[in-house]
């Protein structure tokens, strides 16, 4: 089979779908792969790579004609749908939920489209997740476009000439470029930190070494689809709060934060910024959704009441092209490579990706459950717990009634000094019982060993029986059981040592 | 010479020792000062009763003990770590032999012979129990020792009816009891005696034969557990406090270590004494395994491992056998020198003894601060990068939480799978110790890393 990749021919698209080095890829999947003349160009490829990488240099036409499968970054304008054939299957951003109209000229020339910022958030997709690959960079970035428009250290330091305080940089959303973001803003030396509504994702942001900040209303904005959704009012109020005062104090704000299907919500707004000192800088990682800051200009970097407000940030073409390239060459990879290639609806990646099929729209597809919140099995468990200990109290009613039921017959028949000694010997273990829960795991080999040699103690009764005469035949009993009793003193003293000495820090 | 009143002081004393012997095992840094209780305990309560008004024969009973400690000493001093499980089932076998002999020595006692009534039938009744349960742990260990040494097959031995037989036996045994009640002379009753003994010895060879090499942490639990009790069995019969109270400790102690262990494989106690793991049987079949087990060299797990910035490292009984630990010691010290974070991961029932990987794990002078248990370390492994599992199988099996025909369903395992990497070191593709399939070798983000733990380990080294 052919593999086309075509170049982008949107003015700001600088990244092309394959490199040298996922061509190359491709070809060991079995695949014989064209590239349209100075596809790679602006992502700083030459034709010349291409073919020293095994992949034909074509022509436009000739590449649409010849390819069954075309890989693409930006979702197919009007001029190249009419180069399609029909049957064609391409892969590229298409945005199902904004570009209906799309899936609908995409359906009528029966293309089959897999659009891939719709590969459902499934560990086993992860290697071919776009939006992951690409938003780690878009987080990179945006620390570093951030840091070169600050007029000051990101870290602080302590000179001879005076003292550095450190940036504070305020990440809000930690989604993939968020995290990225922190990751790199706190490398950087700045003080990060970071807000998001949902709590589970708490412990990644602690991870990646910033503060986690929050509001004081209890609700997770955490849905099945690893997504957010859009929170309460009284939410969004304590949220705003939360900025307006981080919004005098930090320097550098990224927002990265994005509602799938729907513009990215407003959350800077106008006054936040007049507050901002003067030199801060806001990155609006959202403004091709329409920002998150509400000064946001997608697409241009401008400076208002001395706050530097980026409404893009530079795709770092080459390295965003391997990364997309290599999630282009893992889905054909799992959709059985060139020799077993198969669009397989049944399997959950294709079925939910292939939003145009066989002249049918399949958008929206079925909902799949990624977040890290086990919802559904919570419940379950809920429905088991009260059977359990309902039983056991049953059985240890039971136990309590026979040990009762036992210790009334032992008093009433033992005699006075079987009792003394049966009371030491309960007592003794109740607190064997409360002593012996404290040790740790660790030193259960060692508890082991030392419970061994301090039961040697029945050694005394040895010592007891031992008569002057030693052939009678009690001494020799004796005898033979202090020698073992001994051993078993000595061996197990020893070994427990042993083992202690060897435990350290 | 010591009084009466002294003696009793002295014991009072060894019993408290004891208590903060068991105490100061709480933590590493007071478990050294614990053993010394434990030392000084056990020599107070033998000096104490050595000097006493009654005993006799204080030559033989010097050079006995001189003789007998300096065995002891010796063999604890050359076993090896790996070992260990074997020295403690023989060691629980002397308490058992000696309680044994303490039992008939009280019999042939002529305070025995005096006594009457009631007293009488309870201090037989006294040395026959203590007879009973310390030849059963004296067997019963033995067979321990030589499956865990491998002179017998590790495999359960299973027949038809055998809890019946074991029922039968120990029916039998309240029989010979109540006969040996009714004994009118003592050559009478010491043959009773003897009857008792090898039922009981034959009872302890059947059961500890009955269970399979996995289950061997709770069967040496269970015999430690037994050995205590013999002690305080011999501490009724010779109406000695000290007997009594240590015996009691040591049995609870055993208990609960069995407990743990039993709860760590999610087996009742019952069903671990009584039956191999393959009697749990269930309606729903175990779900078949599919996909493939993908191999990895030793150079891409070193890659990986350079890639990585928090390892997890599993060890099981493979690194035991393998005498592994050394070289990992060597390789964990490589990898922290590269900034990485590494820690340990210690299933509460890895290896054949409770506790038995941290023992190996400080032998190799790997800090404990690194060693965690499984709960600690479960919910930090979806950050981890790698985990690398070395000789170790049914304790990371996923199936017991996914698969509800397994025969290990419900037991707590570490849930390695859930990192991004796992790599599992292991000689071949046999199934683990519970005869269970392991789905976690077939999993995407598992590679198996074949042949034996120390070579591959070792390759690590050089390589890294």
């Amino acid at each position: 089979m052919k593999v086309g990749i075509p170049a982008e021919i949107l003015p700001h698209e600088n990244r092309v779908a394959a490199t040298p080095k996922t061509v190359q890829r491709l070809i060991k999947q079995g695949f014989e792969v064209l590239v349209e003349k100075g596809a790679g160009q602006r992502a700083l490829f030459s034709d010349n790579d291409f073919s020293v990488a095994g992949a034909t240099i074509v022509d436009t036409q000739s590449l649409y004609e010849s390819s069954q499968i075309i890989l693409k970054v930006q979702p197919p304008t009007k001029d190249e749908i009419k180069y399609f054939k029909p049957g064609t299957m391409i892969a590229s951003y298409l945005w199902p939920a904004q570009n209906q109209d799309l899936l609908k000229e995409l359906a009528e020339k029966k293309i089959n489209a897999v659009a891939m910022d719709a590969i459902p958030r499934i560990s086993r997709a992860q290697k071919m997740d776009v939006l992951s690959s690409m938003a780690n960079i878009a987080g990179y970035r945006a620390v570093l476009e951030s840091a070169n428009h600050f007029g000051r250290f990101l870290n602080g330091q302590i000179t001879a000439a005076g003292k550095v305080d450190p940036a504070k940089v305020l990440v809000i959303g930690a989604g993939v470029a968020g995290l990225a973001a922190i990751g790199t803003a706190n490398s950087l030396g700045a003080i990060v930190r970071a807000f998001d509504t949902r709590k589970e994702v708490r412990e990644q942001i602690q991870s990646m070494g910033a503060q986690f900040i929050t509001v004081e209303i209890d609700e997770d904005g955490a849905t099945s689809s690893g997504y957010s959704k859009e929170m309460s009012q009284a939410f969004i109020d304590a949220e705003m709060a939360l900025f307006r005062a981080q919004a005098k104090e930090v320097d550098i704000i990224i927002t990265t934060a994005q509602i799938p299907g729907k513009p990215a919500p407003k959350l800077i707004l106008k006054d936040m910024v007049e507050s901002m000192k003067p030199g801060s800088v806001i990155v609006d990682l959202a403004a091709s959704t329409g920002g998150n800051c509400e000064l946001t200009r997608p697409g241009e970097i401008y400076q208002y009441n001395g706050v530097t407000i980026l409404g893009k940030v530079d795709q770092l073409p080459s390295q965003a092209s391997f990364l997309y390239g290599n999630n282009l060459c893992h889905l054909l990879d799992d959709m059985g490579k060139n020799e077993k290639f198969k669009i397989d609806m049944e399997d959950d990646i294709v079925g939910r990706a292939m939003v145009v099929y066989e002249g049918k729209i399949n958008w929206p597809p079925k909902p799949v459950s990624v977040s890290a919140a086990p919802a559904a099995k919570k419940t379950e468990v809920k429905t088991q717990a009260p059977k359990a200990p309902e039983k056991k109290s049953g059985s240890s009613f039971i136990v309590l009634a026979i040990m009762g039921l036992a210790l009334f017959l032992i008093g009433k028949v033992a005699p006075a000094e079987f009792l003394s000694h049966f009371t030491v010997f309960v007592l003794s273990c109740f607190i064997g019982w409360q002593v012996v829960w404290n040790v740790s795991h660790s030193l259960h080999t060692p508890l082991m060993s030392v419970t061994n040699a301090i039961s040697g103690i029945i050694i005394i009764g040895g010592i007891l029986h031992i008569r002057s005469d030693f052939t009678a035949p009690i001494s020799i009993l004796a005898i033979l059981a202090v020698l073992v009793a001994t051993i078993n003193i000595a061996g197990g003293f020893f070994i427990t040592h042993r083992m202690l000495k060897m435990f350290r820090r | 010479m010591m009084t009466q009143g002294l003696q009793t002081v002295s014991y009072i004393a060894a019993s408290i020792l004891f208590i903060l012997s068991l105490g100061g095992l709480s933590n590493q840094e007071s478990a050294k000062r614990g053993n010394l209780y434990g030392i000084i305990g056990m020599i107070l309560a033998i000096l104490a009763t050595a000097l006493g008004e009654t005993t006799q024969g204080h030559g033989i009973l010097i050079a006995v003990m001189l003789v007998a400690s300096g065995i002891g000493i010796v063999v604890a001093q050359k076993v090896e770590m790996t070992s260990m499980p074997q020295l403690v089932a023989i060691l629980h076998s002397f308490v058992g032999l000696a309680a044994v002999l303490v039992g008939y020595g009280s019999y042939l006692d002529e305070a025995t012979q005096s006594m009457t009534g009631a007293a009488h039938s309870i201090h037989l009744v006294e040395v026959y129990l203590g007879i009973f349960i310390g030849a059963l742990t004296f067997t019963g260990s033995v067979i321990a020792w030589g499956k865990l040494q491998g002179t017998i097959k590790s495999s359960p031995l299973q027949y038809p009816g055998r809890h019946f037989i074991n029922i039968a036996f120990v029916v039998i045994s309240g029989f010979v009891l109540i006969k040996f009640l009714g004994a009118d002379d003592t050559s009478k009753g010491v043959t009773y005696l003897l009857v008792m003994t090898g039922i009981s010895s034959i009872l302890g060879v059947l059961l500890v034969m009955a269970i399979g090499g996995a289950d061997m942490p709770v069967v040496v639990s269970m015999l430690n557990s037994y050995s205590g009790w013999a002690a305080a069995a011999a501490g009724f019969m010779l109406s000695n406090d000290l007997l009594i109270v240590t015996g009691a400790l040591v049995g609870s102690s055993g208990a609960i270590l069995s407990y743990i262990m039993c709860k760590a494989m999610n087996r009742s106690f019952f069903s671990v004494i009584f039956g191999g793991i393959g009697q749990t049987s269930s309606s729903t079949p175990a779900a078949a395994i599919t996909g493939e087990v993908k191999p990895i060299t030793s150079e891409e797990t070193c890659d990986l491992l350079k890639e990585a910035r928090k390892i997890v490292i599993v060890p099981g009984y493979g690194m035991a056998t393998a005498k592994a630990q050394y070289s990992i010691n060597e390789m964990v010290n490589k990898l922290t020198a590269q900034g990485k974070e590494v820690t340990f991961a210690i299933h509460p029932v890895a290896g054949r003894l409770p506790g038995h990987m941290n023992v190996l794990l400080a032998e190799a002078n790997i800090s404990y601060d690194i060693v965690h248990e499984m709960d600690e370390v479960n919910p930090e492994l979806p950050e981890t990068d790698v985990v690398m599992v070395i000789g170790a199988n049914d304790i990371v099996n996923p199936s017991a939480m996914e698969d509800a025909g397994s025969p290990i369903y419900g037991m707590p395992v570490i849930e390695v799978w859930k990192a991004k990497h796992v790599i599992v070191s292991k000689r071949s593709m046999a199934a683990g110790y519970a005869g269970v399939e392991n789905p976690l070798f077939y999993k995407d983000n598992t590679r198996m890393l074949y042949g034996d733990a120390k070579k591959s380990v070792d390759a690590l080294i050089s390589s890294l």
